[in-house]
């Protein structure tokens, strides 16, 4: 049991740490610029693809630091002669936007490198199992995603609280104006915001295309669940984001390993519930199963009873 | 700021689907319709089978074609929902296709099954035909079984047969762990599992039977942990796709190193991802022998040929030629492409396989009879490998035709009866 708990945690650490990567850039780029980009995903899908191309050529390695960066100067490109031409008709404008840019992205994925899934892999230096446990290993190819993302959180955390860019950021948040008259170029900054955020999702593309495998359906299998993170930690809200992300990662990997339903739930308080009835399929339902759901069931309870998220300040 | 509206609006454009066209085609061809994913977690698989169609209907279109025209595959993105394919089918009707091709999702088929038969009994006069060439729910060709659904691959019953048999002769094993995915296949995998497992080898334990849902989970590590921790030494799964490429690669990171049973863990960026770490562990059942250690001259002439046209892709469904070249003998010796005459003949129909294998079409239930082969993935002796990865498939036994034939439960209504 301690076996599956420990492994349990340490990989629910890595997913959540690997969500953490994607909602920080959509939830700076929300809080800024109040635009929920659709297209967020499909930069960290486009990470993965550029890596696997680079890694071809250059190694791994040199692809884990250019692959982010050109990923940063696509999203910065779309912001500059997209969605600041959009942003004039408003938010909906903008929203629309960015779903055409996500499909647009998907399509060109699929016509550059195909269909079918790449065979992007970990790097030779890294493909070992760190340690065995009982008679699990845990590859060091994961410790290496875990140590990458805790490493952008304190970074992006000094960043924003401890700089002078930090400063003019946060001020950007909340009042663009005021720092527009202050001479600052807000435009730039919110490009460049964009830009960092997206270079987020390529970097967290790029780590976890080795894992969780690089096919043009991966913005899709994360997408949906980035929102919820996002929306669940408060808009806006880098914080919030980050104990999301964790919440939702461990959460995740705990409910697969449950095999408990209502039923085994009702049969502890000492209720046996019927086997041959109308509900049956309901209470012998496990946790396990409906797992992949939880995310969406929290979210659910969480506009209900706290709107603006958990550490979000505005209501959703 | 309207937030709430912004979100509803978001969440209606995460519902838009955008529909795949079929541009216009010229006349004078007898048109194919194929349903499957050509988008999402599943468009490899469907996108590979696409092209063997392409491929398959080249083959008989050289050979002088069906009725003196040319066999015509038009590809329908399903996105793998059974949804989907409704709206894609009303498509391929109203574009006067006649002859429907699916095979990926027996959620799919079920609903493409229906109908077909709904729309058959409304237009007696404008029948189509549904050719299912991968979709192995037992169900299909036995309680549910209809007179227009005919099914070019083994189904899951026929193949848990074969792999029960080979669990059963390995005395070593005694703890199995089924994983499959959450819909009518996988349930029908874990079912037959379960039953034939009890009969075959009463001692063996079945320490878990999960299901988990399809497409839909990132990343396997909690599950594989899961079977680390049940004490299974060996798994049975029937997962596809990504779900078994995920599979694949976080048993291999977890070290999980027991033997796997599977029905599709080959190909289609599978094998790849499976790599050195499965050699001699992953074991496959299929309706047709991998081309390894050596194919027979006409399908190894094939593959090549495939290759050639298509070098990222490989032919992993053998049953898609078997499939099309029935149909196109059956409309042949019908003397037209009117569904009530195509289908009874199809009906008892006799077909030898590229790979010289012969098979039926048992008229009973419209499951083609036909051997069924055992292979593993390795590196030795691999002339074809999959995902250009020096890994492949070799042969490791085989059922004959007799000994692969399973009784059927069907009760069809036959047109006229």
């Amino acid at each position: 049991m301690f076996e599956l708990v420990f492994f349990s945690l340490l990989n629910g650490l890595v997913f959540g740490m690997l969500l953490f990567l994607l909602s920080s850039g959509l939830t700076l780029i929300f809080g800024m610029m109040g635009v929920l980009n659709f297209a967020h995903a499909g930069f960290y899908m486009l990470g993965a693809y550029f890596a696997f191309t680079l890694t071809g050529h250059i190694g791994f390695w040199p692809a884990l630091v250019l692959a982010p960066p050109l990923v940063g100067v696509a999203g910065a490109l779309v912001e500059r002669h997209g969605l600041r031409r959009v942003h004039r008709f408003g938010h909906v404008a903008e929203l629309i936007f960015t779903f055409g840019v996500a499909v647009l992205i998907e399509e060109i994925v699929q016509l550059v490198w195909g269909r079918v899934a790449k065979s992007y892999e970990v790097p030779a230096l890294l493909d070992f199992p760190l340690f065995t446990l009982f008679e699990t290993s845990f590859p060091a190819y994961k410790s290496f995603m875990l140590l990458i993302s805790v490493g952008i959180f304190v970074f992006l955390f000094l960043v924003l609280t401890r700089t002078r860019a930090g400063l003019i950021i946060q001020a950007s948040l909340t009042h663009p104006s005021m720092v527009g008259m202050l001479g600052h170029n807000v435009p730039r900054v919110f490009m460049v915001v964009f830009g960092i955020g997206s270079a987020l999702a390529g970097l967290a593309g790029v780590i976890a295309g080795p894992v969780l495998g690089t096919f043009p359906g991966m913005a899709q299998v994360l997408g949906s669940i980035v929102f919820v993170v996002v929306v669940i930690g408060g808009l806006g809200s880098l914080a919030g984001a980050f104990v999301a992300s964790l919440l939702i990662g461990v959460l995740q990997t705990f409910a697969v390993a449950l095999n408990y339903s209502l039923k085994d739930a009702a049969a502890a308080l000492g209720i046996g519930l019927a086997a041959q009835s109308a509900f049956a399929d309901l209470w012998t339902v496990t946790i396990a199963q409906v797992a992949p759901i939880l995310p969406y069931l929290l979210l659910v309870l969480i506009l209900v009873v706290r709107p603006m998220g958990l550490f979000g300040t505005r209501e959703t | 700021m309207a937030l709430r509206h912004l979100l509803l609006v978001a969440l209606a454009l995460l519902m838009v689907a955008l529909p795949a066209g079929a541009p216009p085609q010229a006349q004078e061809t007898i048109k194919i319709g194929y349903i499957d994913p050509l988008s999402g977690p599943f468009a490899a698989t469907g996108e590979n089978g696409l092209y063997q169609f392409r491929m398959a209907a080249e083959r008989i279109n050289k050979a002088g074609g069906v009725l003196g025209k040319k066999l015509e595959i038009v590809g329908f993105d399903n996105k793998v929902s059974p949804q989907e394919s409704l709206v894609q089918l009303k498509k391929v009707i109203s574009e006067g296709i006649r002859f429907v091709f699916q095979g990926n999702s027996s959620g799919v088929a079920h609903a493409i099954s229906d109908a077909v038969l709904k729309h058959n009994q409304r237009n007696p006069k404008d029948r189509i035909l549904y050719l299912n060439y991968s979709a192995v729910d037992p169900a299909l060709t036995n309680e549910k079984c209809q007179y227009w659904h005919f099914r070019f691959d083994a189904n899951a019953d026929m193949k848990m047969a074969a792999l029960t048999d080979i669990i059963k002769q390995n005395k070593k094993l005694t703890k199995i762990y089924i994983i499959g995915q959450d819909y009518s296949f996988g349930k029908a995998v874990a079912e037959a599992a379960v039953k034939m497992l009890g009969q075959k080898r009463p001692d063996l334990k079945i320490v878990g039977n999960e299901l988990h849902p399809i497409g839909k989970v990132k990343d396997f590590s909690p599950y594989v942990q899961k079977i680390i921790a049940s004490g299974a030494d060996a798994v049975i799964t029937g997962n596809w796709g990504a779900d078994m490429i995920n599979l694949a690669k976080a048993a291999n990171e977890a070290g999980l190193k027991v033997p796997f049973y599977t029905y599709y863990a080959a190909s289609d960026g599978v094998t790849a991802a499976i790599g050195a770490a499965g050699v001699d562990r992953i074991r496959l059942v299929h309706e047709s022998p991998a081309p390894n250690p050596k194919a027979p001259t006409d399908a190894a002439a094939y593959y090549t040929a495939y290759k050639k046209l298509y070098p990222k892709n490989d032919v992993n469904q053998p049953r898609i030629l078997t499939g099309l070249e029935m149909l196109a003998q059956a409309i042949n010796r019908a003397k037209t492409t009117d569904a009530d005459k195509v289908a009874a003949a199809l009906e008892g129909a006799e077909y030898t396989t590229l790979n010289g294998d012969r098979v039926v079409m048992r008229k009973a239930d419209h499951q083609l009879q036909m051997p069924i082969y055992i292979s593993v993935h390795t590196d030795k002796n691999i002339v074809f490998d999959y995902d250009n990865s020096g890994f492949g498939l070799v042969n490791e036994s085989r059922v004959e035709l007799d000994k692969a034939t399973l009784p059927t439960s069907c009760k069809m209504e036959r047109p006229g009866a």
